[in-house]
């Protein structure tokens, strides 16, 4: 049951993402864009996903199990440190560069576009690297 | 700053926006899970990640999205803005910088400041500012 409605959460995400018209890294741009002709779609995107989500997320804040009977997992990591900052500026570097962002990525790996692909491949590159050095900084 | 009304889709935008909040919601209060996708992918590459399944199932749910779409139309436009050095810098920098700040669009743009973070609402504020100036910096002041 709670496979079934992982997927149908994630289908819906995913159709979300092609609706939105975040799929096309040049709209993400055309956000980014500040000093050039400026698309605030994005704005209404993030809206329209915050405006949606408060409530279930604040009546999830008050749960211990979710409606499935499973653990709710909420972060709980208060402090902010530099990791959190100094990752989120690398973060919107690189999106900043290709306008593609790890969801969207996932959402048209499978449209035929290389670039998605190999954007793909770079990022679970990146991913990977960052969990080598993690080891080493436990060792 | 000029806006550009010829690009701007508010109703798509908007509803793209609450079904993306909806899924987001679902995922929150039946599998009580945030729907960050770089967090997801990185349990991907960790075959002992905590609830693996789950997790995989939902990221096979946002991949398999454009066939359910394609049964009604077209997929959106697609346009690139990088070569392929572009894609590769960029990508590596996305997959390192959502590990070290533990999150992205999705699981601090979204799922965070939905519920009032504010390790999320300084993420967002913090990758969209170095966006925002990545994209001045390669248009504007490289790009002439």
């Amino acid at each position: 049951m709670r496979k079934l409605a992982s997927f149908i959460a994630g289908l819906l995400f995913g159709l979300g993402l092609l609706l939105s018209g975040m799929a096309n890294p040049a709209k993400v741009i055309g956000f980014l864009d500040l000093a050039g002709a400026w698309d605030p779609s994005l704005v209404l995107v993030m809206a329209g996903a915050i405006g949606t989500a408060l409530v279930p997320f604040t009546w999830a804040r008050k749960r211990d199990r979710s409606l499935l009977d499973a653990p709710m997992q909420l972060p709980s990591k208060r402090e902010l440190d530099g990791r959190l900052i100094g990752g989120s500026l690398l973060f919107g570097v690189g999106w900043g560069i290709a306008g593609i962002c790890p969801g969207p990525a996932v959402a048209v790996l499978l449209s035929g576009h290389w670039q998605v692909v190999l954007f793909v491949i770079a990022m679970l590159g990146g991913m990977l690297l960052f969990s080598a050095l993690e080891r080493r900084r436990v060792c | 700053m000029t806006i550009d009304w010829g690009n701007f889709t508010p109703w798509t935008a908007l509803a793209g926006g609450v079904l993306i909040g909806a899924a987001a919601s679902l995922f929150i209060l039946l599998n009580g899970r945030i729907a960050g996708i770089s967090g997801l992918l990185a349990s991907l590459l960790d075959r002992g990640a905590e609830g693996r399944g789950e997790k995989l199932i939902f990221l096979l749910g946002v991949l398999l999205a454009p066939l359910l779409w394609m049964l009604f139309g077209a997929l959106p436009v697609m346009e690139f803005q990088s070569g392929w050095i572009g894609l590769v810098v960029a990508g590596l920098l996305v997959g390192i910088g959502t590990r070290y700040g533990s999150g992205c669009t999705s699981g601090h743009g979204v799922c965070g400041i939905s519920r009032l973070s504010p390790r999320s609402i300084v993420a967002t504020l913090m990758f969209m500012a170095a966006g925002f100036v990545t994209v001045f910096v390669l248009r504007h002041l490289l790009g002439g």
